[in-house]
């Protein structure tokens, strides 16, 4: 470090200005809001997927600021084709945080159903040759499915990982990795996600290495979406947070190509972040015209 | 003239559970009477929670009702602002704020703005006040009650201060939002509140003193940072944003005076002329016969 002090460090990753937030007040709101959502159930403990990424490592650190490493299981959910590296980052988060963790192998709950090797599972012969999509998402809501069964044996709440880059674009696996009792980071873009990640010490590696659901080899979002993430961000942020027409954005200097593509893939996962209509019938239905809050006197488990 | 020893109840209230929060006032009204406060002041809705949705009509209060009864009678030789939901005998809901004192109901003013945008909905769950009057108070001066978003109409102090209140008390539960590095606090919405309460210290030539929630409702965070404000615009007072406590201030009621002598906006306001100017736009906005135009302000009959 010392031969390039006169040197100013490298950024550990771009922030566009206008997403700058104080990190102490996101640190300080968010453990609040675990705090509270956890006490209005009458829980104590969480636990949450640790999947190597930043996202779900950021959640682990916020978790284990606002109730203490020893309240929250990582659950560490690889695939024979993820990467080590992968592993080898959320053991490390395991590590530095001195939470409970548990490695659960997702190949026989995966492979048991599609297949391997020319021998059938469950879904039959023709489930062989299912798309890397299918198995992806399949992947995650068995991922979900196991965040669920040890929520009951920990004793805690899942916590949601997912940031708001990708639940607006519809990066997301519906009842998968989007499954939560509630979200600490769902409205943070992925660059706040970095700048609460780095304020926090999360490990410069994974703070540096280049975001990848990592449900098939080499595979990473920005790879297959065809931007960067600080001008994903920018975009959204303009378009959504502050209001701005087409118009607009193409005078900042969005491309057009860009806006029309990202307005297409917020619309068209809107379903994603809503919950499923039920049809009005009755006089009086959930979510219409039945409106309570999600907890208040006697919706704890404790009965409180 | 003794100092008045103003106590903000910076409260986190319990979602529905209108026991709980009671006991919580009743216990702070004590500490606040043991610091030598002649006025305490509890958050908006302090005795319900904010987000009650259709919770609003279970927790709902007639002015009888024996909790309030108790809560008043806690008062003896001090001045407390509660607020609550208050049904009135034709069964309309309010968000109130009451003046308790000498272990009566002084004042009760009901919200007259109801936010109904953006993340608000209390236009429908309640029904808006229709009366603004300051009310005299055991503290020698005339008091002016305002309900969170009244003060974003700068009618509404303005009119208090008008009626003779020299200490306006504004009681919220403002959900933080817009958190960005760039605003002082790191909070968009605590930048607005300060500096609108502090110009409507500084343009009434009145104490402002302004008691916000912390804690959490569901998705939704309150950020505290209650103040007590000098006529002045100076801060007396300034919580914490987030802390949960009881801050104490003492406030030189001859301020007030000394102020308004000093810069007479007051004496020089011209509520006739405000009348007169007032008559004519809603009729010119409602498009009647008497505004300038003789109607619709932008059709044809403008020049008759």
């Amino acid at each position: 470090m010392s031969d390039h002090a006169a040197q100013p460090a490298e950024p550990l990753f771009e922030l566009p200005s206008e997403l700058a937030i104080d990190t102490d007040v996101a640190r300080r709101v968010i453990g609040e809001f675990i705090r509270a959502q956890l006490g209005q159930a009458g829980f104590e403990r969480a636990v949450l997927g640790l999947s190597g990424g930043i996202d779900s490592a950021l959640v682990a650190y916020l978790v284990s600021e606002a109730i203490g490493p020893e309240r929250l299981l990582c659950m560490l959910m690889p695939y024979r084709t993820s990467s080590p590296a992968s592993t080898e980052h959320a053991r490390e988060v395991v590590r530095r945080l001195g939470c409970a963790s548990e490695l659960v192998e997702m190949t026989p709950m995966v492979d048991g159903f599609y297949g391997r090797d020319g021998t059938p599972g469950a879904g039959g012969s023709e489930d062989l040759e299912a798309s890397p999509l299918r198995r992806g998402n399949f992947m995650a809501r068995m991922r979900m499915a196991v965040l669920y069964d040890r929520s009951v044996t920990w004793g805690g709440l899942v916590v949601g990982t997912g940031n708001k880059t990708e639940s607006l674009i519809g990066y997301t696996t519906l009842y998968g990795d989007s499954a939560c009792a509630f979200n600490p980071i769902g409205d943070l873009y992925k660059s706040q996600v970095r700048q609460v990640a780095v304020a926090m010490g999360v490990p410069e590696a994974i703070v540096r290495k280049p975001p990848s659901a990592d449900l098939w080899p080499g595979q990473t979002d920005e790879g297959e979406a065809g931007f960067s993430y600080p001008q994903l961000d920018r975009l959204l942020y303009w378009w959504i947070d502050r209001r701005r027409s087409d118009d607009e954005l193409g005078a900042m200097g969005f491309e057009r190509s860009l806006i029309e593509r990202v307005r297409r893939m917020v619309a068209g996962s809107e379903f994603k972040r809503q919950v499923p209509p039920v049809a009005k019938l009755g006089p009086r239905t959930a979510g219409l015209d039945y409106l309570y809050p999600r907890r208040r006197p006697g919706s704890s488990r404790d009965g409180a | 003239m003794q100092p008045l020893r103003v106590a903000l109840a910076q409260t986190a209230p319990r979602l529905g559970s209108v026991d709980a929060n009671l006991e919580q006032h009743l216990s702070l009204v004590a500490r606040a009477r043991d610091e030598g406060a002649g006025l305490v002041v509890f958050p908006e809705l302090g005795l319900t929670g904010y987000l009650l949705q259709d919770l609003a009509a279970d927790v709902a209060m007639r002015l009888d009702d024996p909790r309030l009864a108790e809560l008043a009678a806690a008062t003896d030789g001090l001045s407390a602002v509660v607020s609550f939901v208050e049904e009135s005998a034709d069964h309309r809901l309010f968000i109130a704020a009451a003046l308790l004192e000498d272990g009566e109901i002084r004042h009760v003013h009901r919200k007259l703005y109801l936010p109904t945008y953006g993340l608000f909905d209390e236009h429908r769950f309640f029904a808006a006040g229709d009366a603004l009057r300051s009310t005299p108070s055991r503290l020698g001066v005339r008091i002016g009650i305002g309900v969170c978003e009244d003060f974003w109409h700068p009618a509404v102090p303005q009119l208090l201060a008008l009626d003779g209140a020299q200490v306006l008390v504004n009681v919220s539960s403002s959900p933080g939002r817009d958190l960005a590095a760039r605003h002082e606090v790191g909070l968009g919405t605590a930048t607005s509140w300060r500096t609108l309460m502090h110009a409507h210290a500084q343009l009434t030539t009145s104490v402002v003193v302004f008691c916000n929630r912390v804690g959490v409702d569901e998705s939704i965070s309150f950020w505290g940072g209650s103040e007590v404000i000098a006529p002045s615009g100076e801060t007396i007072l300034a919580a914490p944003l987030y802390d949960e406590g009881l801050f104490v201030a003492d406030v030189m009621l001859a301020d007030i005076r000394r102020e308004r002598i000093a810069m007479p906006l007051l004496r020089d306001e011209r509520p006739e002329l405000l009348v007169r100017e007032l008559e004519r736009v809603i009729a010119e906005r409602a498009g009647l016969p008497g505004g300038e135009t003789g109607g619709d302000a932008g059709g044809e009959g403008g020049l008759q």
